[in-house]
């Protein structure tokens, strides 16, 4: 019965995962570009949630949607000011601008909130619910169910709406979606807004469960490459799939091996993954 | 006799002023800086080599300096060997590292090898953090008085500022001899454009290798010279990001893919760092991290060729200026 709860309790998590994956793979496969800075978006989520709360009042529902035009906007920021331009650049550059805005963001918070560990005070979520003689905590099931919920949900949004069309067209082929009238510049400004909207609300749902500290920014950036190097890169549901799969791994290895063992075991899956399969579970050659 | 040229004549200078250094600044903290400096140049015109000149950027070279670090200080604790015994192993270790990291990602796109060389680096900080057999957490320490010559252990930083300037100029040496043979040119081709040089008959994937493995020896080799010279190391300051990310900005602050451009960039950042931590009092403040990141930002945004083509371009256009007059 403890197996059953610890692998629930991974499937959750790999939940959170799958959601702020996937925004990592959309950049990935839309313009062939890695963001270093994916998981400070996370870390950035989290302390939104945190300062919504704290400042404004308000439960989930109110900061969840906080975070998400907060993320959303920084997104569309960060591509307008930056990405935009390093874009056709050296790879050097590329590499560089999001890994110095990861360390940017990430000791400048832990300038601003300090490196200890915080946890959002309680709402009305906080408590546990007996799921056929497994307890689970209520925050760490609604936000798992969200959040595979939203991934489904930006799938959805791109392979069924114009938006999403007019985002894989450019993605396909850059000439070819302008002179359809697409303006790429913009349809990758709002993947960039999706990408980190993706990423903060994670870290919004995750922060309801889960205490944190700035640090937490290196280690989901990390997982998420992991994430997307398991689904394939630029797959949606390759992320979905390999969150899930990441969660469970971590969970299962931490209750097997000890805790210190989880980050150890999914790095080393990485370094064998690169061996063995490079495309990933579900991507192209 | 050939003519000696601007260019020669300040390399000529900035030489001589090297070496004279520790004998007009003997102020225990000018000459720490003057070490830090040559230590900090050694490491980033190594990462230059495949980051710079073959364009594939690595973000975990420390992996490569935490096991030269690691394994004279390994060596000295379990065996009481001197330390400096440990060089070689360390620098064979970072060779095999370097073979495994390589020969997968260097098939695939530019991006791959990035995210493998912080990931790899990362696994291996946190199982050296959870290894007793290599002090876990706490690190391994070297000799705290030296048994004999042998143990590099000096009570003055001079004799380590020579021998690291020694390090310094067989790096430079070797490098400039690379950049006018046959595999400089390469080096150049596989960072302009990969599919060209391969059918044009280059062979990338050896090309790579050969470059991140004379990479990995000599950032191995600087990390073995730190923690001789320190006589201690643990995960963070062997196999941290911030040692990773140090090597990337002076290469690329100075001029990555260019021989002089991770001296310069060492040149202007070390003494920035020891000011900025005077002033915010220790490292320990994080505030030098985020000039670190700022910098990398702007780098990136509006100078990605470095400090080195800006004064290029600078100089083209008060020649053309001059010559119009």
């Amino acid at each position: 019965m403890l197996l059953v709860q610890v692998v629930v309790g991974g499937l959750l998590l790999g939940a959170i995962y799958a959601l702020f994956s996937s925004g990592l793979t959309l950049i990935w496969g839309m313009m062939n570009f890695i963001n270093f800075a994916h998981g400070e978006f996370v870390m950035l989520g989290m302390y939104a949630a945190l300062l919504v709360v704290v400042w404004l009042g308000g439960g989930p529902a109110v900061f969840g949607l906080a975070v998400a035009l907060l993320l959303f906007f920084l997104g569309v920021a960060v591509y307008a000011s930056l990405i935009r331009h390093v874009l056709r650049g050296p790879m050097l550059a590329q590499i560089l601008s999001t890994f110095g805005l990861a360390l940017l963001l990430r000791y400048t918070a832990f300038w601003i909130f300090s490196a200890n560990f915080v946890s959002l005070p309680e709402t009305w979520l906080s408590g546990s619910v007996d799921v056929g003689g497994i307890w689970l905590p209520i925050p760490q099931l609604i936000a798992g169910l969200l959040a595979i919920t939203l991934t489904i949900v930006l799938h959805l949004l791109l392979t069924r709406t114009t938006v999403g069309s007019r985002l894989l067209a450019v993605s396909e082929d850059r000439t070819a979606a302008m002179l359809m009238g697409i303006r790429p510049d913009r349809m990758q400004a709002l993947a960039w807004g999706l990408s980190a909207s993706a990423a903060g609300i994670a870290g919004a749902l995750m922060a309801t469960a889960y205490p944190w500290s700035p640090s937490v920014g290196e280690t989901f950036g990390l997982i998420a490459f992991v994430v997307v190097a398991l689904g394939g890169f630029g797959s949606v549901p390759g992320a979905m799939y390999a969150g899930l799969i990441i969660g469970l791994i971590q969970s299962v290895s931490a209750f097997w091996l000890g805790p210190i063992y989880k980050d150890i075991v999914v790095y080393a899956l990485f370094a064998v993954l690169l061996w063995l399969r490079p495309q990933g579970l579900m991507g192209r050659a | 006799m050939k003519r000696l040229s601007p260019t020669r004549l300040g390399i000529a200078v900035f030489a001589v002023g090297l070496l004279l250094y520790p004998l007009v600044f003997t102020n225990p903290f000018y000459l720490d800086i003057g070490v830090t400096f040559l230590l900090a140049a050694i490491s980033a015109s190594a990462w230059n080599i495949v980051g710079g000149y073959a364009g594939q950027i690595s973000v975990g070279h420390s992996m490569f300096f935490g096991l030269g670090a690691y394994a004279p200080l390994l060596f000295y604790q379990l065996l009481g060997w001197p330390p400096m015994a440990g060089i070689p192993i360390g620098i064979a270790a970072s060779v095999v590292l370097a073979i495994i990291i390589g020969m997968p990602t260097f098939r695939l796109t530019g991006h791959y090898f990035s995210m493998a060389t912080i990931a790899v680096a990362e696994l291996i900080r946190i199982f050296t953090g959870t290894w007793d057999f290599v002090g876990a957490a706490i690190g391994l320490q070297g000799p705290a008085t030296a048994r004999g010559w042998w143990d590099l252990t000096f009570r003055g930083e001079t004799p380590y500022y020579y021998i690291f300037l020694g390090v310094l100029a067989a790096l430079l040496f070797i490098t400039h001899t690379i950049e006018r043979r046959r595999f400089g040119y390469y080096l150049r081709a596989i960072k302009a454009r990969e599919r060209a040089a391969r059918s044009l008959g280059v062979p990338v994937l050896q090309i790579k290798m050969q470059a991140l493995m004379l990479s990995a020896i000599f950032t191995s080799l600087a990390g073995s010279l730190y923690a001789i010279k320190t006589g201690f190391i643990d995960p963070e300051s062997g196999f941290g990001i911030l040692v990773s990310v140090q090597m990337v900005i002076i290469a690329a602050l100075g001029g990555a893919g260019t021989l002089f451009g991770p001296v310069f960039g060492a040149l202007i950042l070390i003494p920035l760092q020891s000011a900025t931590n005077t002033w915010f009092g220790g490292g320990g403040s994080g505030l030098t991290y985020i000039l670190y990141g700022g910098i990398i930002v702007l780098i990136a945004r509006f100078e990605p060729g470095g400090l080195f083509e800006l004064w290029h371009r600078v100089i083209a256009k008060y020649r053309s200026r001059r010559d119009a007059a």
